[in-house]
């Protein structure tokens, strides 16, 4: 550490965001299928067994209702409890409580009780994992009243948004691409806090607006960077919470660029990508100069195969294309 | 009666007079609502819960106002017995802003902070968990508290209930689990849908500790429940009731009843825990028309104080269409 500024990966940093938490409040906890003596499926929790003991760091069975329930029980209980599922795929085991009992409890109590609930999960596909380990169902969260929907891509993000998660008394999940967990950066020690209300422009530009979230936000950074050395200068909005939406910050970009293109590794049926899309023509339609385009994961359950995987998911490549199209280059 | 021995002795004719109260209050109060559904002033699904009340009325007497409650969407009973006013439960029933869950759950989703009542969950089996969780945040805290958790024979078929009671002994949580075998999930005899009807059984094979009560017998239940909380409270981890109970009525207001027969019903009608305790209490001299007389009275004016209650009371404006969906904020 020089400075203040340490090289950090985004797992360590989770990491310490946990950490964080079960330091700063008591009634935070932490449970989840091998979350303790394995040290976490991704390796995110390893070492937290040892300095919180097993009350605070509980391994569950393989009872993703169960202890999902638990943790929105727990949360009327007057607890802090952090969820840990392994995928989102796994999570729709829990799909019920989620839905039904998370989202719902305090509208169904008349505001009288609240469910103060975070649930991570790892999301997205890149390792090879297939068809039911890799997809990104995040978007579907995203249709839920009652739910808050975060998706840290950067370092400081993955090392502060959790703190904004427990803090707030809606129940927020959030999803931790698994292709992030190995990046690593520079992270300053005064970083953060942050907030889980906003968007946020990555890289300015006038050209064009390409708006991601999450796994592909490094990708769509990637095709700013070959765009540039064209002439074209994307701007880069990372949705960072994709509900609520922060509808402004997205159309104040595409009312300046006055196009747009949405990046987006769940599918492009029925999505978050069409619902961004629809916000824009909703609200910005007289001020496009293009169709609103869209890269999204191609409509296949994710193949093994690293190149059909690769064929199946937004790419830097992809996405300059859809760029230039909306330019009419 | 016979079981009554076991209980510690709540015997005084004024204890008994209490759940017969308990009981009847629930059965007047389900009977005006199945006439409210009649006049429309109730809607929706209304799942009435007489012929059960010995459990409702039973169980409540072994809680404490510090233990956690959770049942389902045939909850109007465990609600009364809790101690939710009857004024907010009839306003919610009719959906007006003055009822317990400011009329937007109706008569599935009761909820009252104030009594630890955590609804009226209409996702049969949905409600387990959440008292793991309840059970697991009063441990946490260094609370006294149990969770108590209701659920019909139904939720054994789901996979939660599994999970839950798995979960509750592996951390030997303080939960008191009420399955209330009324026989039929819905329309489904129970034979129909489970390998293994005796659903104590299946509890013991978590090793959760597990007996079978007579559902239909207020004094029953109350002993049991009493015993098996004592034992929780003093650290013995969750346990499981099985009350063997029936529903007079139909399962909610639409359903016909084809999938079982008047003599089933007529035959279960001769057990009933109201009768069956008035005509008890009768034979031992702890009851007389005059003590009859002024319960059905009381009732019936808290019954009726309770439904101009509910027609005095108003519509939420639909302005406020959005509020508590998020905390303190409205997002759109």
């Amino acid at each position: 550490m020089t400075n203040g500024v340490c090289e950090i990966t985004y797992r360590d940093a989770v990491r310490e965001s946990i950490r964080e938490a079960l330091l700063a409040d008591q009634r935070v906890f932490l449970m989840g299928e091998d979350v303790g003596r394995y040290g976490g499926c991704y390796a995110v929790t390893k070492g937290l067994l040892d300095e919180f003991g097993s009350d605070r760091i509980r391994d569950t069975p393989l009872s993703e209702s169960a202890f999902v329930g638990a943790g929105i029980g727990a949360a009327l209980g007057g607890m802090r409890p952090i969820v840990e599922i392994m995928t989102v795929n796994f999570s729709l085991l829990a799909l019920d409580q989620i839905v039904n009992n998370a989202a719902t409890i305090r509208h169904m109590s008349g505001g009288q009780f609240e469910v103060p609930l975070v649930i991570r999960m790892a999301t997205g596909a890149g390792r090879q994992l297939a068809a039911q380990h890799s997809h990104s169902l995040e978007g579907w969260y995203a249709h839920i009243p009652g739910l808050k929907v975060v998706t840290p891509a950067t370092l400081e993000d993955a090392r502060f948004m959790l703190a904004a998660a427990l803090v707030d008394p809606n129940p927020v999940l959030i999803f931790e691409h698994v292709m992030l967990y190995n990046r690593s950066g520079l992270l300053s020690a005064d970083e953060g806090p942050v907030d889980i209300r906003s968007a946020i422009v990555r890289r300015p530009g006038k050209h064009v607006t390409l708006v991601t979230y999450g796994g592909t936000l490094f990708k769509t950074l990637d095709a700013a960077e070959t765009l540039a050395k064209e002439g074209v200068e994307a701007e880069v909005v990372d949705l960072r919470v994709l509900r609520p939406l922060d509808g402004e910050t997205l159309l104040a970009s595409v009312r300046k660029t006055r196009r747009a293109v949405i990046v987006d590794e769940g599918w492009r049926s029925g999505s978050l990508s069409a619902e961004i899309s629809a916000r824009i023509m909703e609200a910005a339609f007289w001020d496009l100069d293009a169709p609103v385009g869209r890269v999204c994961s191609a409509e296949v359950p994710i193949p093994y195969p690293h190149h059909l995987e690769e064929a199946a998911l937004p790419q830097s490549a992809a996405i300059v294309a859809a760029a230039k199209a909306a330019l009419g280059a | 009666m016979s079981q009554a021995h076991t209980a510690k002795p709540h015997l005084r004719s004024e204890h008994l007079l209490g759940l017969l109260t308990d009981m009847t209050r629930i059965r007047r109060f389900e009977e005006k609502c199945a006439e409210l559904y009649q006049q429309e002033k109730i809607r929706g699904f209304l799942h009435l819960y007489i012929g059960e009340e010995a459990i409702a009325a039973g169980a409540m007497q072994a809680l404490t106002p510090a233990d956690a409650v959770v049942a389902t969407y045939r909850e109007h009973g465990h609600a009364l017995a809790r101690g939710v006013p009857m004024d907010r439960v009839m306003a919610e029933m009719f959906g007006k802003a003055e009822g317990c869950s400011r009329g937007r759950g109706g008569s599935m989703h009761l909820f009252d902070a104030a009594t630890r009542f955590y609804g009226g969950n209409a996702i049969v089996g949905g409600g387990l968990p959440l008292a793991i969780g309840l059970a697991l945040a009063e441990e946490m805290q260094q609370r006294a508290g149990i969770a108590a958790c209701f659920f019909g024979e139904g939720a054994v078929a789901e996979g939660e209930f599994h999970e839950s009671l798995n979960l509750a002994e592996l951390w030997r949580l303080p939960v008191l689990f009420v399955c209330e075998n009324n026989l039929y999930a819905m329309g489904t005899r129970l034979e129909r849908s489970e390998s293994q009807p005796d659903i104590h059984i299946k509890a013991q094979s978590y090793n959760v500790p597990a007996e079978v009560v007579d559902g239909m017998n207020v004094v029953a239940v109350e002993a049991a429940t009493r015993r098996v909380c004592a034992a929780i409270r003093s650290g013995g981890g969750p346990a499981l009731l099985e009350c063997r109970t029936y529903r007079f009525r139909a399962h909610s207001m639409f359903d016909p009843q084809l999938y079982r027969e008047r003599a089933e019903v007529e035959e279960w009608k001769h057990r009933d825990p109201i009768d069956r305790l008035t005509s008890w209490m009768r034979e031992t001299g702890a009851l007389y028309d005059s003590d009859l007389e002024a319960i059905e009275a009381q009732i019936a004016a808290e019954i009726e104080q309770s439904v101009a209650f509910a027609e005095r009371g108003h519509w939420e404006p639909v302005g406020e269409l959005a509020r508590d969906v998020y905390a303190g904020e409205a997002v759109p």
